[in-house]
């Protein structure tokens, strides 16, 4: 016969303060591994959702991120007169050639020390239509022959001088702020997009850094990769634009990670010691129950079972808790510097259903952990002894 | 002191639970100072810098070159005792899954400037003469298993194609901010295989007075203003400082689950020694008619508290320090000199203390509070 | 004059709403070296009024003096100090701290005076002796039988050297043998030590011993000469 569920329950809130902690402590750990967890999905999300697969990014052999990449122009139109290359209304190529700068700029008004390095994009026309899910979300597009911008959605109004009709200064110019766009949540919302042809004579460039297009058979990947990459009057790489920026991820995605997992790890060590302690003492405290529950007739093996649930129910709670706890960071915007692509990226925390479920597991998991021990010796008890 | 055996034999009392408290406090100290240390080691690469160095790169970025004609135009200006130059690189070796820094200098006056790279009289004779010559950190050494002498290749990434180092010469940092592994050739090579385009990356300045940094720094920057490569120029240190803000928000983070790890130790600690608070009633009031008053009860309460938190503290700080100094931790090259500071112990033990007045705030007020005459009637 | 001497005093407790008297104008004396017993039905304030003694508990009104001390008028600090010299108390049960050795426990009254640990050994060995167990000084309390477990509770009550011995009930929770080797104790203590003993018993044999014997009932002190069957 089973041991009823209310007298875990009114044990546990005979000694109050006692479970709060041990359910608190739980919860502090709980909450610390859903917030790290959240920052590695964020941030790797807004990689993962860079580019799609239907599209093509073509740099120069061995370049392993655009900034170290160089395409020359005969180079570019080779490539954008391949029948590879799918053609939009009008029969225009949808290949979009761009110049890729890193400029220093300053985080905050206030300190300029503190530096971003941030993406100037050098676009054409056709950026708008072959880069996917972008969209224009304030202003106008920059005009031919002008020096203005268009600011991606997390840069705007996180950064000095990114607002509409503001002017924001680089490369030794003045660019006048007259659009924001969005991507769908991807590292593009981190950039600041101009002409090319602006762009390249201030950096005394006058070679694209990479070539994206969409492919004309969305299944031919293989092909189109082979037949550039064999074609000796260019020497380039292909890869499929949403692999290349998610392996972009790879490396901070994977330290963001690990540093989770240990971080929680230790945590947890802690929080199933204070759990141990609690239901050592739990146990203690009520020998003489446990002593009248076996005498009754409770097998050993649902004494342990009850003192097991026990701990488990505090720890849910502690889980519970620390869900609660770890929510509010949710869609908080942080950046940093991706050391892949040298460039900075904003992203925002990522709580997911399923991370909350796995730390409410996670904390059950610490839960009954702690309390196997304290139960197994519930269940052990001397009868005779304690009922003296 | 003389009551030491009564705590000690309070805390024995439970020793499963005395233990485990400590262990969890000292797991949490240890990852308290772990964390702390990578703010401190940022902070610190980012005050680098010789008092006397300045740094002078393009106003537009690192992207863009200065042309290396501009080495003679900065040598005469009044205040500058020396100038040097570097390229970023950026090769990959083999696989590439470990990064470390390369880049071009010139190398005659690059070492000239660091003396804080320590490298044997021969190789560096070796490394001057051979064009094709590389100087690499002493830690490459174990990560690669690279010899003197040994050639290696890198791919370019910015700068394509394959190109093959001699490794001439080993250099150790005599200061811990300056990263032990990172690899040099010569500029002069790179240059004439990129197609004698005179780029050079930054300039380094050594200047006679650093209370001129400022001075000079402003008459670089006019110098150049209204050139085609105007510069922005600062101290070595400032420059350094903007590097290690690149990560962003760190500190933060770090700060942030530091808080909270020593928030959650709080309440276990907090936790056992009210455990042990609620058991000892009887004991306490039989203290109390002996003759021990309440202030004596609530200090020893706060004793007992305190040997747990400080030994636990005392065990992970401890295990801290010594851990990344044993195996030279530096997080694959991004942190170096990964070492847990005197502040930062010195913190460690002042939360011990904060530690041992919260958990034991509650008890000992308890046991000074007790009414001995209601206690003792649980007694008979 | 008297060691200790009670006057007019009064004790009462608020229980909920109704106030509930102890005791009213009860007067003592108690001589020194003298050995008295206190008995009485359960309730009847006997522990109280050996707690006052001790200046564990203060009367509602009335004056306690024990030698020079007005105790009833002390404070809680000034007692702890007064107490850890002039009072040694004994009670029924948990009188040992059990994570403790026996000359551990016996030396806990010393660790408040400013004696040397050389001083303090030595008074323990020989307030030891007294009871008996210097060959069991470094036994657990866990180790040593119940009246075993007592007589060292009366090696502490004395170490100190004490005015006053106060006991509680001390044979309570004892067989018959220990409870005669307490009480040979207590009598060796009084004649040979002159220490002045008041227990509170239930026990007819621990009356026995006494040279005095009292009963407290309904707040009513009577004296009798010989314990009652």
């Amino acid at each position: 016969m089973k041991i009823p569920i209310l007298y875990n329950v009114r044990s546990m809130l005979r000694r109050p303060v006692s479970t709060a902690l041990t359910a608190l402590g739980v919860g502090l750990v709980v909450a610390v591994f859903i917030g790290m967890l959240a920052l590695a999905n964020g941030f790797q999300a807004a990689l993962v959702r860079t580019g799609s697969d239907q599209n093509v990014i073509v740099l120069r052999r061995s370049a392993d991120a655009e900034i170290n990449s160089g395409i020359e122009r005969p180079a570019a139109s080779l490539i954008a007169s391949s029948p590879h290359v799918a053609k939009g209304a009008g029969g225009r190529a949808l290949v979009s050639p761009e110049a890729y700068m890193i400029v220093p700029l300053p985080r905050l008004a206030s300190d300029t020390n503190a530096l971003a390095n941030v993406v100037v994009r050098g676009i054409s026309e056709a950026a708008w239509e072959v880069r996917t899910n972008i969209q224009l979300l304030a202003g106008r597009k920059p005009e031919t022959g002008r020096a203005e911008v268009c600011i991606g959605r997390k840069l705007a109004g996180r950064m000095p001088d990114t607002n509409l009709g503001e002017t924001i200064r680089f490369g030794g110019r003045e660019w006048n702020v007259v659009c924001h766009f969005g991507a769908g949540g991807s590292s593009f919302e981190s950039e600041i997009w101009a002409e090319n042809e602006q762009v390249l004579p201030v950096f005394k460039r006058d070679v694209f850094n990479s070539l994206t297009f969409r492919m004309a058979d969305p299944r031919g990947f293989d092909e189109v990769k082979r037949a550039l990459e064999d074609n000796r009057q260019i020497t380039v790489d292909v890869h499929r634009e949403s692999e290349f920026y998610a392996s972009q991820s790879q490396l901070l995605g994977a330290i963001l990670r690990i540093l989770a997992i240990l971080i929680t790890s230790i945590m947890a060590v802690g929080a199933i010691f204070g759990a141990v302690n609690t239901m050592y003492a739990a146990v203690s405290a009520r020998t003489p129950e446990i002593a009248v529950l076996l005498t009754l007739g409770f097998p050993p093996r649902s004494v342990l079972a009850s003192f097991l649930a026990e701990s488990a129910i505090i720890a849910f709670a502690g889980g519970l808790i620390g869900c609660l706890l770890a929510l509010p960071i949710n869609g908080i915007v942080t950046s940093t510097t991706n050391w892949a692509s040298f460039s900075e990226i904003a992203f925002s925390f990522m709580v997911t259903p399923a991370l909350m479920l796995a730390g409410i597991m996670f904390a059950v998991i610490m839960g009954v952990l702690g309390g196997f021990f304290p139960a197994r010796r519930a269940a052990k008890l001397p009868v005779i002894q304690a009922l003296r | 002191m003389k009551f030491f055996p009564l705590l000690l034999a309070n805390l024995g009392r439970h020793k499963r639970r005395t233990i485990l408290t400590m262990l969890s406090v000292a797991l949490a100290m240890f990852l308290f100072a772990s964390l702390r240390t990578v703010v401190t080691t940022l902070q610190r690469t980012g005050e680098f810098g010789g008092a006397n160095r300045l740094v002078s790169m393009s106003a537009s970025g690192f992207m863009v070159f200065l042309p290396v004609s501009y080495a003679n135009r900065l040598q005469a200006i009044p205040g500058v005792d020396k100038v040097t130059w570097a390229n970023w690189f950026g090769g990959r070796y083999g696989d590439g899954k470990r990064f470390f820094a390369n880049f071009a200098v010139d190398a005659d006056s690059y070492l000239a400037m660091y003396p804080e790279m320590s490298v044997p009289a021969d190789q560096k004779e070796a490394f001057l003469r051979d064009r094709s010559g590389a100087l690499i950190g002493a830690r490459l050494l174990d990560v690669f298993g690279w010899r003197v002498g040994q050639n290696v290749t890198l791919i370019g990434t910015g700068y394509p194609g394959d190109w093959t180092l001699t490794i001439r010469g080993v250099y150790t940092p005599t200061d811990p901010a300056i990263s032990d592994d990172a690899l040099m050739f010569h500029w002069d090579l790179l240059d004439e295989r990129s197609g004698r385009r005179g780029d050079a990356g930054w300039y380094i300045l050594q200047i006679d007075n650093p209370g001129n940094a400022a001075t000079v720094a402003r008459a670089v920057d006019d110098m150049f203003r209204s050139s085609s490569a105007p510069t922005k120029t600062g101290t070595e240190q400032a420059f350094n400082a903007s590097f290690a803000t690149m990560w962003g928000n760190v500190s933060l983070l770090m700060n942030t689950i530091g808080m909270a790890v020593v928030f959650a130790i709080l309440l276990v600690t907090a936790n056992a020694m009210m455990m042990s608070a609620r058991e000892r009633t009887s004991e306490i009031a039989v203290l109390k008619t002996i003759g021990f008053t309440d202030g004596r009860l609530f200090v020893l309460t706060m004793l007992e508290a305190g040997l747990i938190t400080v030994t636990g503290a005392v065990l992970g700080l401890g295990a801290a320090k010594l851990l990344y100094k044993a195996s030279n931790f530096n997080a694959m090259g991004f942190l170096p000199g990964f070492d847990v500071t005197t502040s930062t112990l010195l913190l460690g033990a002042a939360i011990a203390l904060v530690l041992m007045l919260a958990s034991g705030i509650m008890p000992a007020l308890r046991a000074a509070r007790l009414p001995v005459v209601q206690a003792l009637r649980t007694v008979e | 004059m008297a060691l200790v001497e009670i006057r007019e005093v009064h004790k009462s407790f608020e229980r909920e709403t109704e106030r509930v008297d102890i005791f009213t104008g009860l007067s003592l004396d108690i001589e020194q070296g003298s050995f008295t017993a206190l008995m009485g039905p359960s309730g009847s304030g006997k522990s109280t009024l050996l707690n006052m003694i001790a200046g564990l508990d203060r009367p509602t009104r009335g004056v306690i003096r024990v030698g020079n001390a007005e105790v009833s008028s002390m404070s809680s600090a000034q007692l702890a100090g007064w107490r850890s010299q002039h009072v040694g108390f004994v009670f029924q049960q948990f009188n040992l701290l059990p994570v403790l050795t026996a000359f551990q426990n016996v030396e806990l009254p010393l660790l408040l005076t400013r004696l040397s640990k050389t001083e303090r050994g030595e008074r323990v060995k020989i307030a030891l002796g007294v009871v008996g167990l210097q060959d069991r000084m470094h036994h657990y309390p866990r180790q040593l039988s119940g009246g075993q477990e007592q007589r060292t509770a009366i090696a502490r009550a004395i170490v100190a050297d004490p005015t006053l011995v106060l006991l509680d009930e001390p044979t309570g929770q004892l067989d018959a043998k220990s409870s005669q080797e307490v009480l040979n104790l207590l009598t060796r203590l009084n004649e040979e030590f002159g220490k002045t003993i008041l227990v509170v018993t239930h026990d007819a044999h621990a009356a026995e011993r006494a040279k005095r014997v009292l009963h407290l009932d309904k707040g009513t002190l009577l004296e009798r000469e010989e314990a009652l069957p």
